[in-house]
């Protein structure tokens, strides 16, 4: 079921989505490639959402191609994501990462040892059997963490991993996503909050109004920005 | 004195009075379990597919749950009376017929019920498991298992209105002692006799058990809330 080619590089070339009226991405052209970390920046509104899904392939493009590898149309085995509001299923934390792991084909056996590994990482083997919406959001956040990593993705996408998470929450996602990016898997994160794309980035890519304004690694993007958008939205003035 | 008679009847455990209440239990019942098994299947596919007319099938449905019972047993009648399309089964004046009728009158409500429980689930997880690359065939399966309290919620409502309701089984039933009589049409007939004493015993009974069953369907939402949040 599982193929051996991997979906990184994911290649965006020329997209666009147009709901309606709405040009909500426009002309985008993007390679995400292995090893770094991107953060995608920019204002609410300025798209970052909207690509993360059409490179999870959860929605479609109105023009312009994504690919996977290299191949178009390839079905979310080996990619993943966490939501800005993960809605976690009405089970235990233990039992969202059982139902994760069954849907990504994981044999019946193999599942316990798995599920103890996944709340080992994101520390939450004591709440195992809480259900998951009794969770804090902080823990809430760590369990969809892991329950994206039930699949052994190629690639994560997270989209505003720390929003409304308050500081101690806020590292121990950041020390995770570190974690994460360390074992090899490509994490490409949405993030309005500069401080978090300065600790976690290492290349970035800035949006605006649904276009990348500026794609560059992420000290010379943050020492020399090139794009007069890049320097207001760095210096902390409101792209508009 | 009514009220020692009432008390005697129920206490006695009076043969006639317990043929009644077995009857009445068993028909709604088989009509509950018979309409679970249309209306889930029937309220999934609603909440779960979009297809040219499906907005009117919900709205009908909705309407449906309003049926009043005793069209419900005329139409019912009709099909199965001698002259019916369905008349050569026989089943008019049976149990059968009042099961038929009362899976008439509950299955709108248990697939009206699912498919707004469905649906509001199904919204809140499409995301997710669209991420988790989930098929349809199970996508049906977590959905109904993560609502499943809910959807007992549902059938509990349908079994209540089956065993509270007079004018279907009346109707496809006849009211024949021993055979056909249920508790409702047991107090309609006893009441316009004049036998008060065992229209009172029957009303307690019936009473009762609409109190257990709402009593049920909150044991239910405790448990629901307190292993899903």
């Amino acid at each position: 079921m599982r193929d051996t080619v991997s979906d990184v590089p994911i290649c965006f070339d020329g997209v666009r989505l147009r709901v309606g009226d709405v040009t909500i991405l426009d002309d985008v052209s993007i390679t995400l490639a292995t090893g770094a970390t991107t953060a995608l920046i920019g204002p609410n509104g300025s798209g970052k959402t909207t690509l993360l899904r059409l490179a999870m392939g959860l929605a479609r493009p109105t023009g312009g191609r994504i690919t996977w590898g290299g191949r178009a149309d390839v079905p979310p085995t080996r990619r993943a994501i966490v939501f800005q509001r993960p809605t976690m299923l009405r089970r235990s934390a233990a039992g969202n990462l059982n139902y994760a792991l069954a849907a990504a084909g994981c044999p019946r056996k193999r599942r316990a040892e798995r599920i103890g590994d996944l709340l080992d990482l994101v520390g939450l083997r004591a709440l195992a059997r809480r259900p998951a919406r009794r969770l804090s959001g902080g823990e809430q956040q760590r369990l969809a963490l892991a329950r994206a990593l039930a699949k052994d993705p190629d690639v994560l996408f997270l989209d505003e991993p720390t929003a409304s998470l308050d500081p101690a929450a806020t590292k121990a996602i950041e020390d995770l996503i570190r974690t994460i990016a360390a074992r090899g898997i490509k994490v490409v994160m949405a993030t309005h909050d500069l401080g978090e794309a300065r600790r976690l980035g290492t290349d970035i890519v800035l949006m605006h109004r649904g276009r990348i304004i500026e794609q560059a690694a992420a000290e010379k993007f943050f020492a020399a920005p090139r794009t007069a958008q890049a320097q207001k939205f760095i210096a902390g003035e409101l792209l508009v | 004195m009514p009220e020692t008679s009432v008390i005697e009847l129920i206490l006695s455990a009076d043969p006639a009075l317990m043929r009644i209440i077995k009857l009445s239990l068993a028909v709604s019942l088989t009509a509950a379990a018979c309409a679970a098994l249309i209306g889930v299947p029937l309220g999934a596919l609603l909440a779960l597919t979009r297809f040219p007319g499906r907005q009117v099938i919900v709205v009908v449905l909705n309407a449906l749950m309003g049926l009043p019972p005793v069209v419900a047993g005329l139409a019912i009648y009709l099909l199965l009376s001698r002259s019916g399309p369905l008349g050569s089964f026989g089943l008019l004046f049976t149990p059968q017929a009042m099961i038929i009728a009362q899976t008439v009158l509950v299955a709108p409500i248990v697939a009206a019920l699912a498919r707004q429980t469905i649906e509001d689930l199904w919204l809140e997880y499409r995301d997710e498991l669209a991420a988790m690359n989930v098929g349809p065939l199970r996508r049906v399966a977590t959905l109904v298992r993560d609502a499943r309290l809910s959807l007992v919620t549902a059938l509990l409502a349908g079994f209540g209105r089956a065993a509270a309701e007079v004018g279907a089984v009346m109707i496809v039933g006849g009211n024949i002692d021993g055979f056909t009589r249920t508790m409702t049409t047991a107090i309609a007939l006893e009441t316009s006799k004049g036998d008060l004493p065992l229209a009172m015993s029957l009303g307690l009974v019936l009473i009762a058990l609409v109190i257990v069953i709402n009593a049920l369907a909150w044991g239910v939402r405790r448990l629901d809330e307190r292993f899903a949040g």
